[in-house]
């Protein structure tokens, strides 16, 4: 047991978080539970009948407003400090920290494919520095996968068609499991990835080493794309407006829709704009692009989406 | 012989020309064509117990691969196909109709002084439809479904299995489902005795009323969501398909919006069970008679509004699972207040413990911890972390299997007299409680440990550190097997050699208990006129008790 347990040891701030709520939880029940099955068995064994047959006399008391009352506020008051402590930390591990850098991740029936910015790329193995937040894109390309790292308390769903997301705290070097948490068919229980948390200066040595066999930075594929689809027909890369919007400084932009509502040009909404143009109109352009669905992979379009990101 | 019942009515039992009651007529065609809802029940009972039988072979045979990390004893697809048939089994043909469709059917009519329920044609034609389902289900067995029992798309659109039949299936058991709830309802609102008011109510019916609200109102949602299912899968329809534009997580949100509710249907006739047994065995009134009747009310309500806690690491949004998180908690209040009121019950009883009172103890003991471990689930930070994985699986056995399941084998042993007109054997069945709750414990409390440590669920080959843990898992689902062998070898001794029951065993005061063992085919000879409520168990001083 003390070996089930130790193997996935806390490893991230979030994992230190979330076992403090669980600690809490398990205190905080656990005296209700004794206190409950406490009076379960006083009362069966102080109340029991001692000689059969022979009852002895027994109370008519049918309510009690008081009591009642008292254990209807009571686990009120209870699950509400459960529900806050447990939002409270949720909302904290969820956060991106400022400065984190973006690894790409594409889940397929059963692998995990990583792909830093660069134009590296790795099946099963994340590598990152210690200390450095990272914010993990998640797509998959065939059915839905999970991202779960025991050792950071924390799991997100991988969705075919849309972007989830995962912030990672890499406190303690060290190599951890990545399991798939999702059931995505036969081989489900074999996907499986490590999270390897390197010092800097190894890190650095590996990302010379592997940059160097890379065939292409991401930025740079992305870029080949946007010109061989014919982007650049419709939008510009220096900032003026064309029959769409520039390219430029788009990344993070906000736009209004027509019907008033804003969005901000985030990892989805260019995904959508790729395969569903005419889903979010920014107010002024006319809905005239036609859909790459089909025509662009996901694994392009996530390249397309780091080109974007460098055109500041 | 003599009964009497609390208030000093003699009742006169010809208890030594045993009268067979409903179950005189013999045959074959005698079951089929039966419009007597006790027949009915019992045909639910016996299928349902047999499906659960079936269940657990499947169940100790997933155990016995997990005994190894890799890739022993069977393939993973073959430990994929087996733990989608146990959820499917047990969740579908087990634990949603056995309680409601078996004992319910049973006991409805008799509990509210009815002769039958409302429409005894349409109650023989849901169990058929029952039937058929099960059939179209076994069908489905020849390319065996792999998705897990909760159907996840765009896997189980994909998949080569057939999922298709088995969802047709699983649409036709909730039909049937719909129409016993149906007849439930117009049952306990038309039928009832005069004088049988609703506070009068035994609280089985206030667990079953509200069950069948449920039933009525949720499970359309399912049969429409494996209708879009199977259009998706015939006719290529992208409902779920994100490369149609559709969404995977919108099936999710069907699926749930049915699934969650259905998990009272489960527990809240468990819980009318253990109200009726507490009192009874602890001569006491029940305490906080209309709080557990209300909360019943207050369960299936929230029920409603919780689907999402399912779902809080599938990419909703983050508003969206603070707003399930903030009302999954709710649940917990009405379902505390009912444990509360059950050991307030026992407070100065004169208790028994016969097997109906182990099991309902059993239920009160074991359900606690599987609601406080449900704390865990719905306090969104610690949820990320055991969601899918073994924490789950532990918590819903010990909600599921040690709450309602306990419930169900508390009700069989209370009612097995008036069902079947014999006892049982209170050394068989204290034998089979003993083995079932230490093998129960052994097999799911190490599953919180694993989940904690980290163990995904649905895993057919695991990393070796999680070993010894499973073996402690499966060493433990021998002992429950084991307790359940016995407790099935004393139903069937007590069907054919058991004791001839007298009208009134435990000296319970609700109606089903003031007619013979087993009932007559139409229960009253004259329909009893209702002037207090069933729960008057007090021995005063006055009356010669010290």
């Amino acid at each position: 047991m003390t070996n089930t347990l130790a193997y996935h040891q806390a490893a991230s701030r979030s994992a230190w978080e979330i076992d403090a709520v669980f600690l809490f939880i398990t205190v905080v029940s656990l005296f209700f539970f004794i206190l409950v099955e406490g009076l379960l068995i006083y009362f069966a064994v102080r109340y029991r009948r001692r000689r059969a047959e022979e009852a002895h006399a027994t109370s008519d008391v049918r309510s009690n407003f008081v009591l009642e009352t008292v254990w209807v506020i009571i686990p009120s008051i209870v699950v509400i400090a459960f529900f806050v402590y447990g939002y409270v930390v949720y909302r904290d591990v969820t956060t991106p920290s400022p400065g984190a850098s973006d690894i790409h991740v594409v889940a397929q029936q059963f692998l995990f494919n990583f792909k830093y910015p660069d134009g590296r790329t790795g099946i099963n193995e994340l590598r990152v520095p210690v200390g450095k937040p990272v914010k993990l894109i998640m797509t998959s390309r065939d059915v839905i996968h999970g991202f779960f790292v025991p050792a950071y308390r924390l799991k997100q769903d991988i969705l075919p068609g849309r972007y989830t997301y995962l912030y990672l705290q890499p406190d303690k070097e060290g190599a951890y499991d990545v399991y798939c948490a999702e059931y995505c068919g036969g081989g489900h229980s074999t996907m499986r990835a490590k999270l390897i948390v390197m010092p800097p200066g190894e890190y650095a040595n590996w990302v010379a080493g592997a940059a160097a066999e890379a065939a292409v930075p991401l930025a740079d594929r992305g870029k080949a794309l946007v010109e061989k689809f014919g982007c650049l027909g419709c939008h510009t890369v220096d900032g003026s407006p064309k029959v769409g919007p520039s390219l430029k400084g788009l990344f993070g932009r906000q736009g209004t829709l027509e019907d008033g509502r804003t969005v901000t040009a985030d990892e989805e909404y260019i995904k959508e704009s790729l395969y569903d143009p005419g889903a979010k109109i920014v107010k002024g352009f006319p809905n005239v692009m036609p859909t790459f669905k089909g025509t662009v992979s996901p694994d392009d379009v996530t390249a397309v989406i780091a080109y974007i990101k460098t055109l500041k | 012989m003599k009964d009497t019942t609390a208030d000093g009515v003699a009742l006169t039992v010809s208890g030594d020309a045993h009268p067979r009651g409903y179950l005189e007529e013999k045959g074959f065609w005698s079951w089929v064509y039966t419009l007597d809802h006790k027949r009915i029940g019992l045909l639910y009972l016996y299928t349902t117990l047999f499906f659960f039988l079936l269940g657990g072979i499947f169940a100790l045979l997933i155990r016995i691969k997990l005994l190894y990390p890799g890739q022993q004893i069977f393939s993973d697809h073959m430990y994929n196909v087996l733990f989608t048939l146990h959820g499917s089994v047990m969740i579908f043909l087990f634990i949603i109709p056995a309680i409601p469709s078996g004992l319910g059917n049973f006991f409805i009519p008799l509990l509210i002084g009815a002769r039958d329920v409302a429409f005894p044609r349409i109650n023989l034609a849901s169990y058929w439809v029952f039937v058929a389902g099960i059939l179209v289900i076994l069908a489905s067995l020849v390319r065996p479904m792999d998705t897990g029992w909760t159907f996840y798309t765009p896997y189980s659109a994909k998949t080569a299995a057939d999922v298709t039949l088995l969802s047709f299936g699983i649409f036709l058991v909730g039909m049937s489902s719909i129409l016993t709830g149906l007849n439930f309802l117009v049952t306990i609102h038309k039928l009832r005795a005069p004088g049988m008011t609703w506070h009068r109510f035994p609280l089985f019916i206030w667990g079953m009323y509200a069950t069948s609200i449920i039933q009525v109102v949720a499970t359309p949602v399912v049969g429409i969501t494996f209708l879009l299912l199977a259009m998706e899968r015939l006719f290529g329809v992208g409902f779920f398909d994100p490369a149609k534009g559709g969404d995977p997580v919108l099936f999710q949100h069907f699926f749930w919006f049915y699934s969650h509710p259905v998990v009272y249907v489960m527990i809240l006739p468990a819980m009318g069970i253990i109200s009726e047994v507490i009192p009874v065995f602890s001569r006491k009134p029940i305490f906080g008679y209309r709080a557990i009747a209300y909360s019943s009310l207050a369960i299936a309500f929230i029920g409603f509004l919780v689907w999402g806690h399912h779902m809080f690491v599938s990419g909703m949004s983050k508003t969206a699972n603070i707003i399930f998180s903030f009302l999954t908690f709710f649940v917990a209040v009405p379902t505390a207040i009912k444990v509360f009121n059950w050991i307030a019950t026992m407070y100065k009883g004169s208790i028994t413990f016969e097997s109906p009172m182990l099991y309902a103890l059993t239920f009160i003991f074991l359900f606690t911890f599987g609601g406080l471990t449900g704390m865990f689930l719905g306090a969104l930070a610690t949820n990320v972390h055991a969601h899918d994985t073994y924490f789950v699986v532990a918590h819903f056995h010990y909600t599921m299997m040690g709450g309602t399941m306990m419930g169900l084998l508390a009700g069989l042993h209370y009612w097995w007299p008036k069902m079947t007109g014999r006892m049982l054997s209170e050394k068989l069945a204290r034998a089979g409680w003993l083995l079932t709750f230490i093998g129960f414990n052994v097999t799911f409390l190490t599953q919180f440990f694993l989940g904690y440590g980290g163990m995904p669920r649905r895993w057919a080959e695991y990393p070796a550190q999680f070993q010894p843990l499973n073996i402690v898992s499966t060493a433990g689902s021998w002992i429950l097997a084991a307790g359940i062998l016995i407790m099935f070898v004393n139903f069937i001794r007590g069907l054919y050699t058991g004791e001839p029951a007298p009208a009134s065993p435990w000296k319970g005061l609700t109606l089903e208990w003031q007619v013979p063992s087993p009932p007559p085919t139409e229960n009253f000879e004259e329909i009893p006129h209702i002037t207090n409520w069933p729960y008057g168990y007090t021995k005063r001083k006055t009356d010669g008790y010290e």
